[in-house]
């Protein structure tokens, strides 16, 4: 290593060599020839392995390491589907890429933020933080009560380092000693005056204590953030509802969609609240060439109910404005079209009547529809196909949707009969059709084409297996109801860490002494040094305020008298330069 | 909402056209600085030399003297001022070169530059323009400017050119110019002609106060990120040229001359990079709040989460090597480095690429 890459270290040792030993060295160490020593000296015995675990965990540079560690196992979770975000998009590439699939999902690359190599990383990382900081804290709360550390024998030593001889007419040593402690004192330092053993007087001082104050509370309030994210994934829960105009919703497992609990969720949490979407409204962009149809504004237009004996009102549900029902969020994440149908079966009777979900697919709100008539008889009905919002038939004769809003509503669906499949009571996807055991009625490729709707129409399925009418449209909303009582927590310490860490950064931490002597000419001098605690590049700058206050406060004589009395002209700062 | 202004947002992209050229030239000026330097530095070194023998055949008597103010940086006449010891630790760049740059990237004046102050003067007329450009995009849409890829390009490139010149106010960070001038011309092209987006309103989900602050310091903070990239990669190569040349005498790009010593940057990359890491994890706070009050949960390792994370991460390993023994100088260079490329990869392969609830850039899909 060249010398740069010892600048730290280089300061810190060039210190130690003239101060009293720091309270609060973090021997960020690691590196030491010592500690490489110790790897291959392992007769150590129980105890002392452990110690010297112990050690190297809480060293900084394993704290490096276990960070960018961290940092390179967070990746994975950005290049393959996560379960939390979506377990169909994963099983859909598990079912793609069977080999390779099974062997991520092995190494759990699917759950990557929960998986046993991630938790161990972090976990490693917080024991070693724990164990770095707190005996950091420990040695602090000792020199916050401690007095500042004594003066150096040869202030000329230090980083920064300058001298003024006062004129005869100026104070005694003790009395520029004093007058300096006190101007530091206005500075911010704490300070303590001592005699000096060959007569004159020093003082002592030291400022910034705060800085590693908040270098500690910026690592306790990770450790805070990180238990009130455990806290809260134990007791929240997230549930999805979709929500069609003239549907209610009461807070109860059974009427959510999908439910996520967390591991500590019992179903009193729930807040008995309910509500009814009474319609929904929305404002595309008509006024720009480019961005025409463009979604502007959402708004669902709610009656809720606080608890079952409530009154209810109406609100307004917008993106980004969610409802709060006593820590219970609602919010507002989808919406899409629900056409009314009717499926009437062979025997004329009705087999399904109401709205229908449709699935969007981009941003003109092309949306895949699957019906599925169970109670069809003689035979099951199904179909699939989409919902055009705005439908356009190309010269192709393949019709689109050229806008999201309803200015032209169309069905395009095929039609099956056979075994849906529902009857032995196997889960299945309501957006997907199977038909591996079904027999195709409608379709493009069939004689009889594809069904084609617009509101009020209706079609007569051939060899008399029923009928299908597309009686009106609706509009849904897609909610997400969420319960996270740890997130309060979580904001609380990432601010303070916020703050603490601004402390940390900013503030400098230093340590001056200013000691006052009589010279050889019977004349009064005064020497000062300082010396930073970390990272401090305003250093120099101090020299230069100290120096000029001194000039202010005292007749300082001219540098040339001092040059032709004894000694380099020293000035302030190029002692600096001195340090070995 | 109030009808978009069209005239206006004509006015804004012939602008950004126009600052694009201009940064063009000021990028082809700092260039030229680059190659006609070395001539310069040859011709001045001479002069120098010519002066320092005169000088200390009149001094001799002052050798004490000397040798006190020079082991500062050079010529007598400008002692650097170092922070520490470990001023003396930059050799090359003290001693062989004087007056040329200072350790604090103050202005010394001792080497005329005349293609660098027209670059310099061309990157201010660029950004006066560009900055009318991305107001009056502000005022066509009437909303800030940030909403889709083409709006990020624009207006980070402005905050880099911003930060740029307003670092140049107080420190000669002229050798930076060739760098931030490239990147900026980059970022302009991108924009124009990668994701050029008309103007529109935002979407909803983007229709939040907190879009004004937790982009705009992301921004910010990139534009800081980007500087220490450029000195961290100017910090290797310095580091080694010194290494080579441990006298300062000859060796290596004639133009490094004219840059600070290895240590002098790495100590200024770091003071801009904690206050970047400082706004970065605003942005990430900002973000998490931002999330939970649109989507219900403050964090859900979204792609884009997933990589403001990595990048913090990054960076606070970066402050943390240089409080580790042997970690400091080059190892930490290149942390900061790497930081900047998850920047660079979070800012345009995520946007682009990634499927995610981010997914704002407005490109058509
Ligand atoms: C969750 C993991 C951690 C993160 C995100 C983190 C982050 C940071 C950051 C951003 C700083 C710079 C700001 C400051 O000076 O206060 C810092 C400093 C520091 N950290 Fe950590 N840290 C972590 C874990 C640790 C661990 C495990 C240790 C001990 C082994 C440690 C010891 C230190 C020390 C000693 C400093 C002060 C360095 C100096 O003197 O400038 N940190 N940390």
């Amino acid at each position: 290593m060249s010398q740069q890459d010892n600048v730290r270290v280089a300061r810190d040792e060039a210190a130690q060599a003239n101060t009293p030993p720091p309270p609060e060295s973090p021997a960020p160490d690691g590196g030491s020839p010592r500690g490489r020593q110790d790897v291959e000296l392992p007769a150590l015995g129980v105890w002392g392995t452990l110690r010297f675990a112990w050690t190297q965990l809480t060293s900084m540079r394993t704290a490096l390491m276990l960070l960018l560690l961290l940092a390179v196992a967070a990746v994975p979770g950005s290049l393959f589907p996560q379960r939390p975000a979506g377990p169909g998009i994963v099983q859909n590439y598990i079912d793609d890429n069977p080999v390779l699939g099974e062997w991520l999902d092995r190494f759990q690359m699917f759950d990557v933020y929960s998986s046993v190599w991630f938790s161990a990383i972090y976990l490693l990382l917080f024991v070693s933080l724990i164990g770095c900081v707190a005996p950091r804290a420990v040695k602090h709360a000792k020199a916050l009560r401690s007095a500042p550390p004594r003066t150096p024998r040869r202030l000329s030593r230090l980083p920064e380092y300058g001298r003024v001889v006062l004129e005869s007419s100026g104070p005694a040593p003790v009395e520029a000693v004093e007058q300096a402690a006190k101007y530091l004192r206005k500075r911010g330092y704490r300070t303590e005056v001592r005699q000096e053993p060959d007569g004159g007087a020093s003082v002592g001082a030291e400022r910034g204590y705060v800085r590693e104050v908040g270098n500690i509370v910026f690592h306790l309030s990770l450790i805070g953030v990180l238990v009130f994210m455990a806290t809260g994934s134990l007791l929240s829960y997230r549930g999805q509802k979709i929500l069609v105009e003239g549907e209610g919703f009461a807070n109860t497992l059974i009427a959510y969609d999908a439910f996520t609990p967390g591991s500590a969720f019992s179903e009193e949490m729930l807040t008995p609240f309910s509500m009814t979407l009474k319609r929904f409204e929305y404002v595309y962009d008509r006024q720009s060439p480019t961005h025409y149809g463009q979604p502007l504004d959402y708004t669902a237009v709610l009656d809720v109910q606080d608890g079952p004996g409530d009154t209810a009102r109406e609100v307004e549900l917008k993106v980004n404005h969610p409802l709060d029902f006593q820590g219970t969020r609602v919010y507002l994440v989808g919406n899409g079209y629900a056409p009314v149908v009717t499926v009437r079966d062979g025997n004329g009777d009705i087999a399904l009547q109401g709205p229908v979900v449709a699935r969007v697919q981009d941003n003109v709100f092309t949306s895949l529809m699957t019906i599925k008539a169970p109670d069809a008889r003689p035979d099951q009905l199904g179909f699939v196909g989409f919902f055009l919002p705005a439908a356009y038939t190309g010269e192709d004769g393949v019709a689109v949707s050229i806008d999201p809003a309803p200015l032209n509503p169309e069905l395009n669906l095929n039609s099956y009969y056979g075994d849906l499949g529902l009857d032995e009571g196997d889960p299945q996807n309501v957006y997907v059709l199977d038909t591996e055991n079904l027999t195709e009625l409608n379709s493009r490729n069939l004689e009889a084409g594809g069904i084609t709707l617009k509101p009020g129409e209706s079609y007569e399925l051939p060899e008399g297996k029923g009928s299908i009418s597309f009686d009106g449209l609706k509009r849904y909303v897609g909610l997400d109801i969420l319960y996270d009582p740890g997130k309060w927590g979580v904001g609380f310490f990432a601010v303070l860490a916020l703050v603490a860490l601004g402390v940390s950064l900013f503030v400098r931490r230093r340590r001056a002494w200013v000691r006052g002597t009589t010279g050889p000419d019977g004349s009064t001098m005064v020497e000062y040094g300082l010396l930073a605690r970390g990272e401090d590049f305003g250093l120099r700058e101090e020299n230069l305020t100290l120096r000029r206050q001194f000039e202010k406060l005292w007749p300082v004589q001219a540098p040339e008298d001092i040059e032709s009395t004894e000694g380099p002209i020293v000035v302030a700062g190029a002692a600096q330069n001195r340090v070995e | 909402m109030q009808p978009i202004n069209y005239q206006l947002a004509a006015y804004s992209d012939l602008f950004m056209l126009i600052a694009a050229i201009v940064y063009a030239a000021a990028f082809i000026a700092f260039a030229l600085d680059m190659a006609s330097s070395s001539k310069t530095i040859r011709a001045l070194e001479s002069e120098l030399t010519e002066q320092q023998e005169r000088t200390d055949a009149a001094r001799s008597s002052a050798a004490r003297h000397k040798q006190l103010v020079g082991a500062a940086g050079g010529a007598a006449s400008t002692p650097t001022p170092g922070h520490g010891p470990g001023t003396t630790a930059s050799p090359a760049a003290g001693n062989a070169v004087g007056g040329l740059v200072d350790e604090d990237m103050d202005y010394t004046g001792a080497t005329r530059r005349p293609a660098a102050n027209v670059a310099v003067a061309l990157m201010v007329i660029a950004a006066a323009l560009h900055a009318f450009a991305v107001i009056a995009r502000a005022l066509a849409a009437r909303r800030v400017p940030w909403g889709n890829m083409y709006e990020f390009c624009t207006t980070g490139a402005l905050l880099v050119a911003a930060v740029y010149l307003l670092f140049l106010i107080r420190k000669d960070i002229r050798f930076l110019g060739t760098f931030v001038a490239g990147l900026v011309v980059i970022m302009m092209a991108a924009a124009t002609m990668g994701f050029p987006t008309p103007i529109a309103y935002l979407q909803p989900p983007l229709q939040s106060p907190w879009i004004v602050i937790h982009v705009s310091i992301a921004v910010l903070a990139s534009a800081l990120f980007t500087l220490t990239f450029a000195m961290s990669i100017l910090q290797l190569i310095q580091h080694r040229r010194e290494a080579k040349a441990p006298t300062g005498a000859t060796g290596g790009l004639v133009f490094m001359r004219l840059v600070p010593s290895a240590l002098s940057l790495e100590n200024w990359s770091y003071r801009l990079n904690a206050v970047g890491f400082m706004m970065w994890t605003f942005t990430v706070i900002a973000g998490a709040i931002w999330a939970e009050a649109s989507w219900g949960r403050y964090w859900g390792w979204d792609t884009k989460e997933v990589w403001s994370f990595v990048i913090w991460v990054v960076y606070a390993g970066y402050l943390h090597a240089r409080a580790t023994r042997g970690w400091t100088g080059e190892r930490a260079a290149w942390l900061s480095i790497i930081g900047y490329a998850c920047v660079v990869f979070n800012f345009t392969i995520v946007n682009i690429y990634f499927p995610g609830l981010h997914s704002y850039a407005g490109l058509p899909s």
